[in-house]
């Protein structure tokens, strides 16, 4: 088929260019998976421990909402199931969708698929090539699961149906995501309209869950998981998403040919002919391009924060009679189980809140790249002025990121118990007392800010270290101690030197030194930059 | 007056690439000065460098009476720029663009603004993702040209632009010379060097090969003589200076370095001359010559091989690279 020609050449092409993307998306998925499996044999080490955390969880809507389904809970696979399930779930969503767009929209708004059709590329080989590398991924994906689960001994066809239903999601994504990739000529929204889909996937299976079910029938997440993997291994459910994946397909493929290169379904609206007053100076520029990038992450905080804040009150219930919970949680050191969780709760916001601040501050670069940073610093703007403008947006931000994701725990753990959290405590100074806990990781956050502003001075092609920071910290604050690594190494994280309020104890020195350190960094990158060439 | 800009041995490179190579250029206050010079020639490296956004390894240079590198920001009060290749904020208008950088410069003329929109026919709703490569270059144009900035530096502005707006861009660079303010204008595109430019610094590899007024540099180029005469005029290509020789029966053709043209004529007078038609160079023959040196020897040397031409090397037609 003419339609085709080329796809296969593109297939390479996408493998090559991407691939240590696609290793990374697949060994993260794979190794949720991989590590939670033994992780659950260690917490509940007797069928006692199982029994007692099915009960504690079945009763216990939050966590249903987050977990998913009550399925054969009193096996290890069907609790491996309701902890990892719907995360697997939905990063292999995520991914499929990200994939998808990445290789077309995104390409085409680059205008490089423009160069590629002027050859002997076929209309849908785009199309076809992103189809075959994102199902590929899928499929490796659902087979590496389908091994490691086997390999913990747990039942064979459960472990297949687990696999399986994870790549039909990702399978219906990928499709989902095709088809929104011609309705609009931007990529990010044609990522965000399939994420909306992915996002109202999950409030109805969540409904559905914490309901009779019915609901989840609606859902393409909820079809992946009435599967019931350890828990009957029904296989049919998937029938259905493999026929809206057929129809999906067949939509992309049916506004792909009917429409123009580079055009979209929706044109773009017009914009103001003349500027508003405040687009004027740097600061004016940079809250214009960051406000979207700050709404984002601060509506990633609050669905965060709504999370965790349900389940807090539910703590005490949830972790019941384990020991081996009882004994992480007292490694915490001398606390409530409440405090101790929103401890954990809190300092994962602190880590995405300062994923929010090196993000921001990579736009620095893109800026450079871009060459839209040549325009500005040939007017009368200092690069000092451009560079503070970006930081001071981002500084701004990560304490709006912050103050969002402390207030909506709070508040969610108020609905989670039908009562605020400082009534349910019986004392009102909690709200201040969370919210203070969670500024205490600013400085950790600042200090992130600083780091890449400093990269960006010093070394731009490397921000992405950052990146790999940021990793480092996540896995010292969650696995260091598991994992035996080192007082030292630990220490050399801000978020591990920043005391973990509410549950620690409030030392201001280690709060200083790790501000310094920041503004050190920050001044660093700053008079870097001015004495580096620009573009 | 004072040179607008100046710069003496300027050296630029990056890793082993040595992009700017001892480039000398003087552009006079009031004076449209051509920047003239092949894809990869150092232009744009140039122009980063007056516009302080690189750091010269060595050499002076002087824009305004300043130095580009540590008083950026204020010479940059006195200038526009228009860049070769213009991205713009994809969500922002192509209004919101011009009024932005308008503001920073502090000198947005609006009445002028609106005025050139017309001129260069641009909808300034139209969200810059959706504008083209052309429709870019206008808003950056229309940017620099509602400034009052007394120094335009533009990088090969017309790249994008259709026959029917170059000559619109013309007509405003003539108005903003009348007005006293200089245009540093880089260009490959020689017929608008030749309808705009006072002097010209051709430069290639990073290096400034020849400045000058185009008569200066007219002087410096050959003639084209096509002529007919009785007898084949023999001597002609012992002559030095005589290039590209071409005997078609009683028709000669020739190119001839200015200072031989006299004998070149006297030959051909000798021999009988019937009919003579000499055209002056144009620039796109200063610019091969600057430029096809190594070229043009390469051709001769394969030409020797061959029987005498006939017809006019090909070369002489303009490169666009």
């Amino acid at each position: 088929m003419s339609d085709l020609s080329g796809s296969w050449t593109l297939v390479r092409f996408i493998g090559h260019r991407d691939r240590v993307r696609i290793v990374v998306w697949i060994a993260s998925v794979v190794l949720l998976v991989a590590v939670t499996a033994p992780s659950i044999k260690g917490l509940f080490p007797t069928q006692g421990d199982l029994d007692k955390a099915a009960v504690a969880s079945a009763a216990n809507d939050a966590v249903i909402v987050f977990n998913g389904p009550v399925q054969g809970l009193a096996t290890v696979g069907g609790e491996v199931t309701f902890q990892v399930g719907t995360s697997t779930l939905v990063l292999v969503a995520l991914m499929s969708l990200l994939m998808v767009t990445r290789c077309t929209r995104a390409e085409e708004e680059s205008g490089r698929t423009e160069l590629l059709r002027a050859t002997s590329l076929g209309r849908h080989a785009e199309i076809a090539a992103a189809l075959v590398v994102v199902a590929a991924m899928n499929l490796v994906i659902g087979g590496l699961i389908a091994a490691a689960l086997i390999g913990q001994r747990l039942p064979v066809a459960g472990s297949f149906v687990f696999g399986a239903s994870s790549t039909a999601l990702g399978m219906f994504f990928s499709a989902v995501a095709l088809a929104t990739a011609q309705v609009t000529e931007n990529s990010h929204v044609a990522s965000g309209l399939a994420g909306a889909v992915l996002g109202v996937g999950f409030m109805l299976r969540a409904l559905g869950d914490i309901g009779d079910g019915r609901l989840s029938w609606l859902s393409p997440i909820g079809w992946s998981q009435k599967t019931r993997p350890f828990a009957g291994d029904l296989w049919w459910p998937l029938l259905i998403s493999f026929a809206l994946i057929v129809v999906f397909l067949s939509l992309a493929l049916a506004l792909s040919s009917r429409r123009d290169i580079g055009a979209g379904l929706v044109q773009p609206r017009p914009g103001p002919a003349r500027a508003p007053r405040s687009l004027g100076t740097p600061l004016g520029l940079v809250i214009r391009l960051q406000r979207g990038t700050v709404l984002t992450w601060a509506v990633a905080m609050l669905v965060l924060g709504a999370g965790f804040g349900s389940v807090a009150n539910a703590i005490n219930g949830f972790v019941g009679d384990s020991q081996t919970m009882k004994d992480i949680i007292a490694r915490m050191g001398p606390t409530t189980l409440v405090d101790a969780y929103l401890g954990t709760a809190l300092f994962m916001m602190a880590i995405i809140a300062a994923c929010y601040g090196v993000a921001s501050v990579e736009r620095l670069r893109s800026e450079e790249t871009l060459l839209h940073t040549e325009q500005l610093l040939t007017t009368p703007t200092s690069r000092g002025a451009w560079v503070a403008s970006h930081v001071a947006v981002c500084l701004v931000g990560s304490v709006a990121v912050c103050l969002v994701g402390s207030v909506v725990v709070l508040l969610a753990a108020g609905f989670g118990a039908a009562a605020p959290y400082a009534l349910v405590t019986r004392d009102a100074s909690q709200v201040p007392r969370i919210i203070a806990a969670m500024l205490t990781y600013l400085p950790a956050v600042w200090l992130m800010v600083g780091l890449s502003t400093a990269l960006f001075g010093l070394l731009p092609q490397a921000m992405r270290a950052a990146w790999a920071m940021m990793a480092a910290y996540f896995v010292l604050g969650f696995f260091g101690q598991l994992l035996k690594v080192p007082t030292w190494v630990q220490d050399l994280s801000p978020f591990q030197q920043t005391p973990h309020l509410p549950a620690g104890t409030l030392t201001l020195l280690p709060l200083a030194i790790i501000t310094l350190v920041g503004v050190g960094l920050l001044s660093t990158g700053l008079a870097a930059f001015r004495h580096r060439d620009v573009g | 007056m004072a040179d607008a800009i100046f710069t003496r041995g300027l050296v630029k490179t990056f890793g082993s690439a040595r992009a700017l190579d001892g480039l000398d250029l003087a552009v006079a206050a009031g004076e449209v000065h051509g920047l003239l010079g092949p894809n990869g020639a150092g232009k744009t490296t140039t122009i980063r460098v007056l516009l302080g956004l690189l750091h010269a390894d060595s050499g002076e240079v002087v824009l305004l009476g300043g130095d580009p590198w540590r008083e950026a920001v204020m010479l940059h009060r006195r200038l526009a720029y228009v860049p070769g290749e213009v991205n713009l904020w994809p969500k922002l208008s192509g209004g919101e663009v011009i009024d932005l950088l308008g503001r920073l410069r502090g000198d947005l003329d609006y009445r002028r603004r609106d005025e050139l929109l017309e001129r260069f026919e641009l909808d300034p709703t139209k969200k810059a993702r959706t504008y083209s490569k052309g429709n870019r270059q206008k808003v950056a144009l229309v940017a620099s040209l509602a400034s009052t900035a007394e120094l335009l530096i533009l990088d090969e502005p017309t790249s994008g632009l259709d026959p029917l707006m170059e000559s619109v861009f013309q007509d405003c660079i003539r108005e903003v010379t009348r007005q006293g303010r200089t245009v540093l204008l880089s260009s490959h595109i020689l017929a608008e060097v030749e309808q705009l430019c006072d002097r010209v610094s051709i430069i290639r590899s990073g290096r400034t090969v020849q400045t000058g007024t185009l008569a200066d540099l007219r002087h410096l180029a050959r003639t084209s003589i096509a002529a007919t005469t009785i007898r084949p005029p023999a001597g002609l290509a012992a002559l030095p200076g005589v290039t590209g020789l071409g005997l078609d029966g009683q028709r000669v053709t020739f190119d001839v370095e200015t200072d031989q043209l006299e004998s070149a004529v006297r030959i051909l007078v000798d021999h009988g001359l019937r009919s003579l038609t000499s055209a002056p160079p144009t620039i796109e023959e200063l610019f091969l010559h600057e430029y096809g040196d190594f070229r043009a020897k390469e051709a001769a040397l394969s030409a020797t091989d061959r029987a005498p031409r006939t017809t006019r090397p090909e070369a002489a037609r303009p490169r666009r690279e």
